[in-house]
């Protein structure tokens, strides 16, 4: 094959192709990130009361949320298990911690979700200034990111079933796990800035 | 020849090989042939509004109404018949609304230097100079067989024809495209109210970000490729200078892109939602500045993504027909990475006039002057290059040399603006579109043109008629100049920019009312010429394509990777991946009988034959 003339008369770089590209896609979310939480801080220190005397009586739900972020953060373990698994070239154990990964992902989303209910009964919406667009917009992208990741995983599961995966064949598992970390990460920093700030 | 040993054999399919290719040349000549028509598309819309700045109330020639029409109703011309027919129906035609009898109104115009600043800067630039010789040059000249992922190549190139179809949808959705400027400035774009601009500003959002998607896959294909498939022996400081500049490119899109996606994601929420990021309001509303903030962290770094190619370009022409190593090449690299970094700590010097603190505003001074020192840099090395080489004064180089003096004009004329207080005063003027069009045209496109003839014969296996180039080269050049410079003049006098009627402006110092105006006629004069010359171009790629001369493997007698490859390139580019041995501007060595020395010959060996 050519490519694997290709690869013969090469040094082996220390990071693979796909390893590298999905760092790389990783800087670009985290400007994307930079730009919304750019905006949430002018309007944050903008406003000497935040939220705004208009938002009285709205209050972001920071208990829920807390534990809500736990469950988050307990996933990211839950993904470096599943990606220990497989090195140790255990498919049985991937599948489990993966699957395990997936519910805590679609739990985190279930609870944001009936939290936006609630809110947007409360009265909160993308309409009320800024306090409410920016709170949508900027949550919201990063659920669509969690999104986004819990179908990923889905994937990667479906294809761990399938035996596709070994303790040297693992390149769906290493990148999804990169960008799980990358989006669990993420959350602590919005959770602090929006809702304990 | 065993040059087609390691080319696949199957047949490939019609689409797969022309159409959904996963090979980095062709989708390398899409992007150039996307780029190109876009070219026309851009340039098109410039030479209508450029009508209306020298005639604003003179009807358009061929489509508009004759004289005669006019004074004494009679129908002289097809076109008084076209419009005849127009009036008596009842329909609204869309050419009626925005040039009644020929006559553009105000708001088309906005549309018009709106779309054309958009088009050109993501759909003209960045595709070819980026797109097109990104892919084309960025496996050969590292010596791989592809990039590391094709298909997301593959998809690089049909989001960015997406994007290109949503912008020009634009022009026919109700109440027409965008017509905010490029930069799209709220609270302006923020609603509709404003500019009367419905879907047209929501559409230019889409499209954007749709181009965003094709620059952040075409980014992440580049920097892997270039990282990870360099070929035995091809290490980072022998990487030829437009390698280096593609891959810095890729740095600055991937990270500056996203910041506009995030702005035109509030920008689209504002409009669709009911949000208010971007608008004032009494209670709890958001601000009109914030947007420039982001467009401007995005936008300066894209100014020196549609520069910083050209000058990777231009460091391959200069070297190869003095016949000389360029001077400083490491110099060359550290001061494009210093530009490349300095480009994130300027944004502010496009909002001297929005109302910024004047502390922090000389702190934008500063670093924007901080730029010159890197530029000047190149400026030097480039010159130093050419410094009592044997120059040939080939087509391409005739562009490389126009790049280098057209860069350097720009660039002085942004020393003018980087300075706060003079900026004050010339800040949305006629200078600073002068400024804008000696960087990206003078810049950038003399680059582009040099690069397609230059690279011509690899990537068709003919040259391209000198004698077409050459006259292709100098009508631009001189229209070019023609066009721009006496913009610096009226700027200085105080003609702004983005005025549909020049003549019922209120012109400050009235006496020159008439020289502006005849100032206006010579310049539209010019870009018509400007324009018409570069009919020439396409014609001659596109002969040149079937009837040009057919080109050796080397015709330049180059040193890079590229030329290795055999012409036509197969699919596969090498038969056996060459070996690096040296960097890649070593002309004229002293002591070696040829006055190149290929990257990929191996160390020297005896010499036969005694001397």
């Amino acid at each position: 094959m050519e490519t694997q003339n290709n690869i013969d008369v090469r040094e082996r770089p220390p990071l693979s192709n796909a390893r590298l590209a999905i760092l790389v896609l990783l800087g670009a979310e985290t400007m994307l990130f930079s730009g919304l939480i750019g905006t949430f801080l002018v309007f944050r220190v903008g406003n000497v009361t935040w939220p705004p005397p208009s938002h009285i009586g709205i209050e972001l739900p920071r208990v829920v949320t807390g534990i809500n972020t736990a469950l988050l953060l307990i996933s990211g373990y839950t993904m470096f298990q599943a990606w220990r698994a497989i090195q140790k070239d255990s498919v049985k154990q991937l599948r489990n911690w993966l699957l395990i990964t997936g519910i805590l992902g679609l739990l985190f989303l279930g609870i944001q979700g009936s939290e936006w209910v609630q809110l947007i009964r409360k009265g909160l919406t993308l309409q009320s200034g800024v306090y409410g667009g920016i709170f949508y917009v900027l949550i919201g992208c990063h659920a669509v990111h969690v999104l986004s990741a819990v179908i990923w995983l889905f994937i990667v599961l479906g294809m761990a079933m399938a035996g596709r995966f070994s303790a040297d064949r693992y390149t769906g598992v290493d990148t999804c796990t990169i960008y799980w970390i990358f989006v669990v990460a993420l959350w602590p920093i919005l959770y602090v800035l929006v809702y304990l700030s | 020849m065993h040059d087609n040993e390691h080319t696949s054999h199957h047949e490939e399919s019609f689409l797969r090989k022309y159409v959904f290719s996963l090979d980095h040349k062709t989708i390398g000549k899409q992007f150039l042939i996307y780029g190109l028509i876009m070219f026309f598309l851009g340039g098109g819309l410039a030479l209508l509004f450029r009508w209306k700045l020298a005639y604003p109330e003179k009807p358009l020639p061929i489509i508009g109404v004759s004289q005669q029409y006019l004074d004494e109703g009679e129908v002289v011309t097809g076109a008084d018949r076209m419009w005849e027919r127009i009036y008596e129906s009842d329909e609204e035609e869309w050419l009626e609304l925005y040039m009644p009898a020929g006559v553009m109104t105000d708001a088309f115009y906005n549309m018009l230097f709106t779309m054309h600043a958009t088009v050109m800067v993501f759909f003209v630039i960045v595709p070819i100079l980026v797109g097109a010789f990104g892919n084309f040059l960025i496996p050969l000249m590292i010596g791989t067989r592809d990039m590391a992922f094709p298909i997301l190549n593959m998809l690089s190139f049909w989001f960015a024809v997406l994007a290109a179809i949503i912008m020009m949808a634009g022009f026919f959705v109700p109440g027409g495209h965008a017509a905010a400027g490029w930069t799209g400035y709220t609270p302006l774009s923020a609603d509709a109210q404003w500019t009367g601009v419905e879907w047209g500003q929501i559409l230019w959002g889409l499209s954007l970000f749709v181009q965003g998607l094709s620059s952040l896959v075409g980014s992440i294909n580049y920097i892997t490729t270039v990282i990870n498939m360099r070929a035995p022996g091809m290490t980072f400081f022998r990487l030829p200078l437009v390698i280096w500049s593609l891959f810095i490119v890729a740095v600055l899109l991937l990270l500056a892109f996203p910041v506009l996606s995030s702005a035109i994601v509030l920008l689209v929420f504002d409009r669709l939602a009911g949000t208010t990021f971007f608008t004032a309001t009494a209670e709890g509303g958001g601000d009109p500045l914030l947007w420039q903030h982001l467009f401007w962290f995005f936008g300066h770094p894209e100014v020196y993504i549609l520069i910083l190619p050209g000058m990777g370009i231009a460091s391959e022409l200069i070297p190869v027909f003095s016949r000389k190593p360029i001077f400083g090449y490491r110099s060359m690299v550290y001061a494009m990475i210093a530009i490349a970094f300095l480009g994130w700590i300027v944004w502010g010097h496009h909002m001297f006039q929005s109302g910024m603190r004047p502390g922090l505003g000389s702190i934008f001074m500063t670093t924007t002057m901080l730029i010159a020192v890197p530029s000047a840099i190149k400026t030097f090395n480039w010159l130093g290059t050419m410094f009592r080489g044997s120059i040939r004064f080939t087509a391409p180089m005739l562009h490389g040399i126009a790049f280098v003096s057209m860069f350097v004009i720009g660039g002085l004329s942004g020393i003018y603006m980087a300075n706060t207080p003079v900026d004050v005063y010339i800040h949305d003027t006629y200078f600073i579109v002068a400024h804008i069009h000696y960087v990206v045209f003078g810049g950038s496109l003399f680059a582009v043109f040099g690069g397609i003839i230059f690279w011509f014969p690899k990537m068709y296996g003919r040259y391209m008629n000198d004698v077409l180039s050459k006259i292709h080269f100098w009508l631009t050049f001189i229209a070019f100049n023609c066009t721009f410079f006496p913009m610096h003049i009226l700027g200085v006098g105080g003609h702004r920019r983005r005025i549909s009627n020049p003549l019922a402006e209120a012109v400050e110092v009235v006496t020159q009312e008439q020289t502006f105006a005849d100032m206006n006629i010579f310049i539209t004069m010019s870009a018509f010429t400007l324009g018409f010359a570069q009919l020439i171009l396409v014609f001659n790629f596109f002969w040149s394509m079937y009837k040009g001369k057919t080109a050796e493997q080397n015709p330049w007698h180059v040193n890079t990777l590229e030329w290795e490859a055999p012409t036509p390139v197969p699919h596969g580019n090498f038969g056996q991946i060459p070996t690096v041995y040296r960097g890649p501007y070593e002309y004229s060595v002293p002591g070696e009988e040829a006055d190149w020395t290929p990257q990929a010959q191996p160390e020297h060996a005896p010499a036969t034959g005694g001397d």
